[in-house]
């Protein structure tokens, strides 16, 4: 790795993983990429702790694959699988259950970093503890994670005991959070944003079920070949699934038993999903609105609706109030909500400059990780302490994500 | 030569790992190439043992560490350069006392030169031959005369498509593998009276350490991911019936195609 760092000019490299951050923070254009693909090795693991000790490249995929056979899971999990320890750090990605367990970062007990200075450095609260806070959530930018030690969780097996509920308001869903915070380790909720203020959607949660005699095979669903035509999602079309989806659920209400794999990585099974969008793609926006400010979230959701231009793909989240674990860590106290809305051009990129303004004044924040757009006022109001993350950066690195909204200022 | 070995602790398993498998313990040649290592951690979790051998003593370690940590319930390693064809006895003697009854090997290694240097070099040119098929033809005959005694198992190698037509672009590499893919198909029908099995691997190209001085970019459709040829490769050592398999399938049917190309037509081809 040195030798890649030390000849490398000063902001000319970025780490890369599995490239499923859905901007820029995973690009350097015009400039170079460290693919760390082939860090893939898992170095140790303990038994009776479970703590693994595993290189950057190794993906969240194959820790599952190796572990849950043994009785662990991962602490925490994003929504999609296909991503590498290295990204859930730098990203401090969150699941279902960031209400009681905090980030992927909050698992981190320690990592190595490589830093084109100082050679191999290693970080954990009680070596280096401010360039661990920094490296979590800090996008790549303050070295190449070599590897990492990670808290995984112990399960009983591959299943989950999922209970879903329909809910009509903000409050609805608001008091079915509350209510669940307390009695379930996931929760999350799947959003019809054309309904505007007159809000519906699915409320999911769960927790991991002690059933361990029943037979688990991996989902493995169709793969898009290619691009579908960008008309085939349109207004009518996503309000129509929108309708039936909600339907097909609320009528399903109740518990059930389902794998691991349907209840966090439903997208997971439909490989290249993203070409549904056509050949423009889609943007994705998520923010985190704090939670006194419910007037904001409306405001949010009306602008959504009024704009048509919303996708079948809404998750609204209630993040936990524990303190973040990096620097630059995107969740907070407050409502979280993404959603994909297919490229349409200048009219897609207005309606995310309108909603953009509500996140402002709300003082929410935007996830760099799914950012292609935000402005760097916005960054600014989201990450307010950016300045204080900037001399833990390693002088070699940079994306086309951090100049683009921190050298303006 | 140093050998290690290791055992860990077989682990607790309550997902049915797939299918039944016949494999049980592999000698892998070449156990730090970019395809065998993708192979062994897939081995791993269908509850194999192995035997390793490859050059580096310290990469074999980690290749050994990172199998263990994956759950691997025994993993022996034998540092040996295998181009050395004086190393192989003392490989082979390794294996037969302390894996005697070992039921496959996997032949994974193969070295490709710029085919610039190898027109360039007669060593280089040699070598290139020396390492992908006299070595590999020389240590599997060893393993080929234990096996046919024994009356079972299975010899497996990695050659290439690059082995099915001569091209300008790496005739030299592809020779080497050519000359190993005939010299494993008259080996499959001696040994086809004794019951075992020789699989001829082919794949396309992929993406390992062995091609990163390839042009990526311009093609990088066309190169596999390990983990999907190990995949394919693994398919095959489980089943009885394949005798030759090409990863990914495409590569099957390009280059049958590649095949009927007329010479006097080829010959002008530049790829």
């Amino acid at each position: 790795m040195a030798s890649i760092l030390r000849p490398a000019v000063e902001g000319s490299l970025l780490p890369y993983g599995l490239g499923r951050s859905y901007g820029d923070s995973c690009l350097n254009v015009n400039r170079e990429l460290i693919s760390c693909r082939r860090l893939n090795r898992i170095l140790g693991f303990d038994e009776s702790s479970g703590m693994v000790r595993c290189e950057s490249g190794v993906t969240l995929t194959e820790i599952i694959e190796v572990f849950l056979p043994k009785g662990w899971f991962l602490p925490v999990t994003p929504g999609t699988q296909f991503v590498t320890v290295g990204g859930a750090i730098a990203n401090d990605v969150h699941g279902k259950n960031h209400h009681c367990a905090g980030t992927f970062g909050d698992h981190v007990h320690q990592l190595g970093l490589h830093r084109s200075n100082d050679g191999l450095v290693v970080c954990s609260p009680n070596e280096n503890p401010d360039m661990l806070r920094a490296t979590i959530g800090g996008l790549g930018l303050t070295g190449v994670i070599a590897w990492a030690d990670i808290q995984l969780r112990r399960v009983e097996g591959p299943w989950i005991e999922a209970e879903l509920t329909p809910f009509q308001s903000l409050s609805g869903f608001l008091d079915l959070s509350r209510d669940s915070d307390g009695r379930f380790e996931y929760t999350v909720a799947w959003l019809d944003c054309f309904a505007g203020r007159n809000l519906r959607g699915i409320f999911f949660r769960g927790n991991h079920s002690a059933e361990n005699t029943k037979k688990f095979r991996p989902k493995r669903g169709p793969k898009l070949p290619f691009a579908l035509p960008g008309w085939l999602l349109n207004r009518t079309t996503v309000k129509g699934f929108n309708t039936l989806y909600y339907r097909a659920h609320a009528s399903k209400k109740g518990s059930a038993v389902v794998g691991y794999d349907s209840f966090f990585y439903p997208l997971d099974s439909i490989r290249q999903w993203n070409l549904l969008y056509g050949k423009q793609g889609f943007l994705q926006y998520q923010c985190v609105i704090p939670e006194s400010n419910v007037e904001a979230f409306e405001e949010l959701l009306d602008r959504i609706a009024r704009s048509g231009m919303g996708s079948f793909l809404g998750v609204l989240k209630q993040f936990g109030a524990a303190q973040p674990a990096g620097m630059l860590s995107f969740p907070r106290p407050g409502l979280t909500l993404a959603l994909d809305f297919a490229m349409r051009g200048e009219s897609t990129l207005q309606l995310m400059r309108s909603l953009d303004d509500v996140v402002l004044g709300s003082g929410g924040a935007l996830y760099p990780a799914k950012d292609a757009r935000m402005s760097p006022e916005l960054f600014e109001a989201s990450f307010p302490r950016w300045r204080s993350f900037v001399p833990y950066i390693d002088p070699k690195m940079s994306s086309s994500f951090w100049r683009r909204v921190t050298e303006a200022q | 030569m140093n050998t290690t070995s290791s055992q860990a602790d077989s682990s607790q398993v309550r997902i049915a790992s797939g299918t039944q498998s016949t494999l049980k313990k592999v000698v892998v040649l070449g156990a730090t190439s970019g395809i065998a290592l993708e192979v062994q951690r897939q081995l791993v979790r269908l509850g194999c043992k192995l035997l390793l051998a490859a050059r580096s003593e310290q990469r074999l370690e980690a290749v050994q560490s990172d199998l263990l940590a994956r759950g691997a319930k025994q993993v022996l390693t034998c540092a040996a350069d295998l181009a050395a064809i004086e190393n192989h006895a003392g490989l082979f003697d390794f294996v037969r006392r302390s894996f005697p009854d070992y039921d496959t090997v996997l032949l994974a290694y193969g070295a490709m030169h710029d085919q610039k240097d190898s027109e360039a070099s007669i060593d280089v040119l040699l070598e290139e031959l020396h390492v992908n098929y006299v070595s590999a033809a020389a240590i599997l005959t060893l393993f080929a005369d234990d096996l046919e005694r024994r009356r079972t198992g299975c010899i497996a190698a990695i050659t290439s498509v690059a082995g099915d037509r001569g091209r300008r672009a790496n005739y030299v590499y592809g020779s080497a593998k050519g000359a190993l893919s005939l010299f494993l198909q008259g080996l499959r029908s001696r040994l086809h009276p004794a019951g075992v099995k020789v699989l001829t691997i082919k794949p396309g190209p992929v993406e390992t350490p062995m091609t990163d001085h390839l042009d990526h970019l311009s093609s990088a459709a066309h190169f596999a991911e390990p983990k999907r040829v190990a995949r394919d490769i693994v398919r095959a050592l489980e089943r009885r019936s394949p005798d030759v398999v090409y990863t990914p399938k495409m590569w099957r049917y390009v280059m049958t195609a590649v095949e009927h190309i007329p010479e006097t037509i080829f010959k002008r081809l530049s790829f």
